[in-house]
């Protein structure tokens, strides 16, 4: 192999790939004859990650304008709303001096709606699905899935979620509104609210699509991983990004299966008369006949997918960031090894500490102990992850492009939010800032604003993977500068309102002597919210400009980046490579080694060359 | 109308952001792709540093700015035994937070700028380095097992229940949509049972259980009043959805669990007058309380502690709120004693009462105590006319001289009392109201006197010691012309013939 002198990725791959004869059984891709099955009904791996993107983004932009909304009432109480009664109708309610505010009920049902939507349809299927769908096949060296079809369905599973959820907003009685993590009897009971009768059905109904759409993406991913990398691609030369992706998948198969476990047992409490989440409820004015169930039984179900859940949002974000700051660094990854275990070890840690959102809710406070032991645990692989970033950035030769100024901004908000955990862990701590707004700034700034910016890092960096054309940047250095300025100031002063004891989900602060004197720094988080609202939109706008008239892709491999992805043609068909597919003979990280500036994968290694993870 | 000029100049901003950065990305290319790419980067850098820089400033000063509503600072200090140890145990923590904090914001984008693209130099090839590896693990496992063994001390200490026997003030909180109800113990200190089948609005709020004894003196008051440095343990429940009881300014906090009561136990150690002292000092407490009145109250005046519900339950979540008064002993038992019984004012009698009609234990015990007194200062008594003692609890069935079987209780103790007082001679005078003819009342009130008799002689007493007399209608000690009045006519009376 010491004859090969050249890194021309086409001549590499056609000399020395491997032959899984793809051109001899598809002549033609068959599967994506005409537009029906290219665009919509597609089983292209990349084309499914554009669709889960889309319509990631569609949701984001309603969940985030959602926020907008809630966020007008809480900073400015005594302004009109009457403006937004053309979109929100009766749910504005003017009094006789036509002064119009948000109605109570769908204040509630707006901030439920908007951690759904967030947390599931935007950070779950917009990031994981997307990411993990993109790269993949692409980083392993695959022509797609194990299984194209249950990819497509996964998608059309999400996307059959998305239809019930958003037609569930436009119910008369409103969409659900006990909060995004449906406690009965709340959301049990209909006579307990209006949200929690068709549009609790409908939530319901929802989340159990998408459950299945989830089932059906991990368990595609983990077999993928396992099954199809190409020749040479060990588990240990895997980049990161699949690590996460593989990690991630692992954990949605262990954990939504019980969330869906939880959704049945409310499902049969709402409708067939069972108890298992009920007892000793009187309300309004009748003593229900149900005993024995346990409400604390469904916190306990729905928090052991709810923790991995978090982890399910912020470790693709984590994948995403190591590669972006490694190939814009021009630097191996520092660590690579401890990364891939912290990865392993906040997986399973994730699975042990469910409770500690359960500190104040009546369980025994002897086990909080045990919760709060591991939860602790889990600061020292996050910990190792953030040392590692941040030395894989020393010694560097850094390329400022907006991609990697997420990835350092993920960091940062990573590290912001991920102390302020330490706080709320220690369940001493917790009973003071449970539910108030020191929890709301801790993970929208860890899993919340960390999960974004590592999911704008990897749509900046991957952009002309996608759509062969690059964004543009100057849009993308404001969107970058607005965001992590104003994300800054939405949520760093909600510490200091948390440390006041202000809890979260109050509709109005009047009430408490305790709560109601903080209207200035209400304001100004409003104000700042509305301002990284519009750089969000500058985002899309950006988005879809690029796709058509942004700069195009004219090289393989723009980055300079080794891994697999950077070898297929620009906008590449099904299969990824139009011959044999490219085999691997390093690593993923040998960034400036042996004074090359990068050496990708499939260059083999030369005679007497020491492997770069030795 | 506005909405639509701001959506307008939403629009122009967007279309102007969105051909200023064509242009800028159109003039790199004319002016050397790769130079510009090196200026920007360099300029992309410095901002990071600038970035940087203030951001660390602004935590600082708005930490400084915000110290007074900052746990364990200035104003905000707890009010309970416990609450200073999740404060301090919080500013440990944010102590070793903020080293890691400044340090990692620093190292993050100082190299930023330190290793920024430049022209001729080379990344380390820096792959891993275990030394540095088992530091940076050590390092944050020390830290947080200092915090966790630490932390879980003070939680197991805030959070163990009662003692056997450990001295305490028991109260109760229900949530329900959405308000508070609150229940205290009473007299006997024991709330008492209850069952969420029996609640009902009109006259039973909780679902007592009036059977229960124990429920009897405990009463339902509007605010929370507990003694300073007296340890309390909250029963805290629910009637319909989750609701979490929150005091602020005591660190405690607990869900409110329908079918699964829960408890906080704590200690408030300053009173409501301590608290507004402290707040006093503060500058912003000084302004006045309700902004349109500003000759009113100062904040620090009309300060109160606070109890509201922390976990979300329904559309009127927040504005659950009730007040707390911790004062000093002697003002707690005066409030207390003003307290009445939700039972004796609310159910006492009514056809929800299940001793309708019938005595309760506390009542009996209290009257035998009462019936002892009323003799001995009969008997004590110089002037005739108050040589007497009125049987309030003999009873009669209705038109008849048969006794109620509930008189023994009256009749056992004067037994009792006459067998004390060996020499007494007593009558027992029967009287009735003005309803019916004249001359069987007398006759009605001649054989009540007489069943009395042959009761207590029954009982043991001398026979020569009594003496039974009819007084018929004729000597009323009330207006016969009310219900209540002919109820208290109708009597079984004792008078004092010799001591």
């Amino acid at each position: 192999m010491a004859e090969i002198t050249t890194y021309n990725p086409d001549v590499l791959i056609e000399e020395s790939g491997y032959d899984d004869h793809f051109h001899d059984h598809h002549h033609g891709d068959k599967y994506q004859s005409n537009f029906i099955n290219h665009y919509v009904f597609s089983m292209d791996h990349k084309i499914i990650a554009r669709q889960f993107l889309m319509t990631g983004i569609f949701w984001a932009i309603i969940g985030a304008g959602m926020s907008i909304i809630f966020r007008m009432q809480l900073g400015f109480p005594e302004e009109s709303l009457t403006w937004i009664k053309p979109l929100l109708g009766k749910w504005i309610v003017v009094n006789e001096a036509g002064m119009g505010s948000l109605a109570p009920e769908f204040y509630y049902a707006l901030v439920t709606m908007h951690g759904t939507i967030l947390v599931f349809f935007v950070l779950t299927a917009g990031l994981s699905g997307t990411f993990s769908n993109l790269l993949i096949p692409l980083q392993l060296g695959a022509r797609d899935m194990a299984s194209p079809f249950l990819n497509m369905l996964s998608y059309w599973f999400f996307f059959l979620a998305s239809v019930v959820m958003f037609y569930s907003l436009f119910l008369s009685t409103g969409p659900f509104s006990g909060g995004w993590t449906g406690y009965p009897p709340l959301s049990a009971l209909p006579q307990a609210s209006t949200g929690s009768g068709t549009g609790m059905t409908l939530w319901l109904v929802s989340l159990t699509l998408f459950v299945v759409s989830v089932l059906l993406g991990g368990i595609n991913y983990v077999t993928t991983v396992l099954n199809l990398r190409t020749k040479g691609m060990t588990l240990w030369r895997m980049p990161l990004t699949i690590w996460a992706f593989f990690v991630t998948a692992i954990l949605g198969i262990l954990s939504f299966p019980v969330l869906a476990s939880g959704f049945f047992m409310l499902i049969f409490d709402r409708g067939l008369g069972t108890s298992f989440f009920l007892s000793e409820i009187f309300i309004e004015g009748q003593a229900l006949d149900r005993v024995g169930g346990s409400p604390i039984l469904y916190q306990h179900l729905f928090w052991f997918l709810g923790h991995p859940e978090v982890y399910i949002i912020i470790l693709p974000a984590m994948g995403l960031v190591s590669e972006v700051l490694s190939v814009h660094a021009r630097k191996p990854i520092f660590g690579y090894k401890a990364m891939v275990l912290s990865i392993l070890a906040i997986g399973f840690l994730s699975f042990i500490v469910w409770a500690h959102h359960m500190f104040m809710s009546g369980v025994n406070p002897f086990i909080s102990n045990f919760f709060v032991i591991f939860t602790l645990i889990i600061a020292v692989p996050s910990a190792v992850k953030v040392f590692n970033w941040i030395t894989t950035l020393w010694g560097g030769n850094l390329r400022l492009v907006t991609p990697m100024l997420f990835a350092i901004g993920f960091v940062s908000m990573f590290i912001s939010g991920g102390l302020t955990g330490i706080f709320l862990g220690n369940s001493a701590i917790d009973i003071q800032m449970h539910d108030t707004y020191f929890v709301v700034a801790h993970f929208h700034i860890v899993m919340g604003i960390a999960a974004f910016f590592g999911m704008f890092s990897g749509v900046y960096h991957w952009f002309p993977k996608m759509f062969g054309r690059f964004m543009n940047e100057t849009m993308g250095k404001i969107h970058f500068w607005v965001t992590l300025v104003g994300a800054y100031a939405i949520f760093w002063p909600m510490h200091y309102l948390g440390m006041a004891g202000v809890p979260r989900r109050y509709y109005s602060f009047d009430t408490f002597d305790a709560f109601r004197h903080f209207g200035d720094m209400n304001q100004f988080i409003t104000i700042a919210a509305i301002i990284v609202f519009a750089a969000q939109l500058l985002f899309v706008i950006n988005f879809f400009y690029s796709i058509f008239k942004g700069k195009e892709q004219k090289v393989k491999n723009p980055w300079g980046a080794t891994t697999l992805e950077w070898t297929t043609p620009i906008n590449a068909g099904h299969g990824n490579w139009p011959g044999k597919l490219p085999v691997v003979h390093r690593w993923a990280y040998d960034y400036g080694k042996d004074g090359k500036e990068f050496i990708p994968q499939i260059v083999p290694m030369e005679e007497g060359e020491v492997a770069g993870d030795h | 109308m506005l909405g639509l000029v701001i959506i307008l100049i939403f629009i122009l901003l967007a279309v102007i952001t969105v051909q200023l950065s064509r242009v800028s990305e159109l003039a790199s290319k004319i002016r050397g792709e790769a130079e510009v790419a090196r200026q920007k980067n360099d300029r992309t850098a410095f901002w990071l540093v600038v970035f940087m820089v203030g951001f660390l400033i602004f935590c600082v000063v708005s930490a400084w700015y915000y110290k007074d509503v900052m746990l364990g600072y200035g104003p905000h200090e707890s009010a309970s035994a416990h609450g200073g140890d999740l404060d301090s145990l919080f500013n440990i923590t944010l102590f070793f937070t903020g080293i890691v904090f400044i340090i990692t914001h620093i190292a993050l984008f100082w190299f930023s700028w330190k290793y920024r693209e430049q022209e001729g130099r080379k990344a380390t090839f820096f792959v891993h380095s275990t030394q540095l590896e088992i530091i940076w693990t050590v390092i944050p496992i020390i830290v947080m097992t200092y915090l966790v063994v630490k932390g879980l001390f003070i939680w197991n200490a805030t959070m163990a229940d009662m003692k056997p026997g450990e001295d305490h003030l028991e109260i109760e909180a229900t949530g329900y949509q959405f308000a508070w109800d609150l229940r205290y113990p009473g007299a006997d200190n024991m709330l008492g049972t209850r069952d969420y089948r029996l609640i009902n609005l009109a006259d039973n709020p909780l679902g007592q259980d009036w059977t229960d004894e124990k429920n009897i003196d405990d009463f339902l008051p509007t605010e929370i009043v507990l003694p300073v440095n007296k340890k309390v343990r909250v029963r805290i429940t629910a009637k319909d959805v989750l609701h979490n009881f929150y005091l602020p300014h005591f660190r405690v906090k607990m869900d409110a669990v329908p079918g699964l009561p829960t408890y906080f136990a704590f200690t408030p150690t300053k009173t409501t007058q301590q608290y507004r002292e402290s707040l006093r000092e503060y500058p912003e407490w000084q302004t006045p309380a309700d902004e349109s009145d500003p000759d009113g109250p100062q904040r620090w005046e009309a300060f109160d502690y606070e109890l509201a519900c922390a976990e979300l339950c329904g559309k009127g979540h927040y504005s659950m709120r009730r007040v707390v008064r911790i004062v000093e002993e002697d003002e707690y038992n005066e409030w207390l004693s003003q307290q009445t019984s939700y039972y004796l004012s609310n159910v006492r009698n009514t056809d929800a009462d299940p001793f309708k009609g019938g005595l309760l234990g506390a009542e009996i015990a209290n009257r035998k105590v009462e019936l002892l007194t009323d003799f001995e200062s009969a008997l004590n008594s110089d002037d005739a006319s108050n040589a007497k003692v009125n049987l309030k609890h003999v009873f009669f069935k209705t038109g008849s001289a048969e006794l109620e079987d509930l008189s023994k209780h009256e009749l056992t103790n004067l037994s009792k009392i006459m067998s004390k007082y060996k020499d007494v001679v007593v009558e027992l005078g029967g009287h009735t109201d003005n309803v019916g003819d004249a001359s069987s009342n007398q006759l009605l009130s001649e054989s009540r006197a007489k069943s009395v008799k042959s009761y207590l002689v029954n009982k043991g007493v001398n026979v020569d010691r009594l003496q039974a007399r009819g007084y018929g209608q004729n000597s009323p000690i009330s207006d016969n012309g009310t219900a209540e009045g002919r109820q208290e006519n109708r009597r079984t009376e004792l008078t004092i013939i010799s001591k």
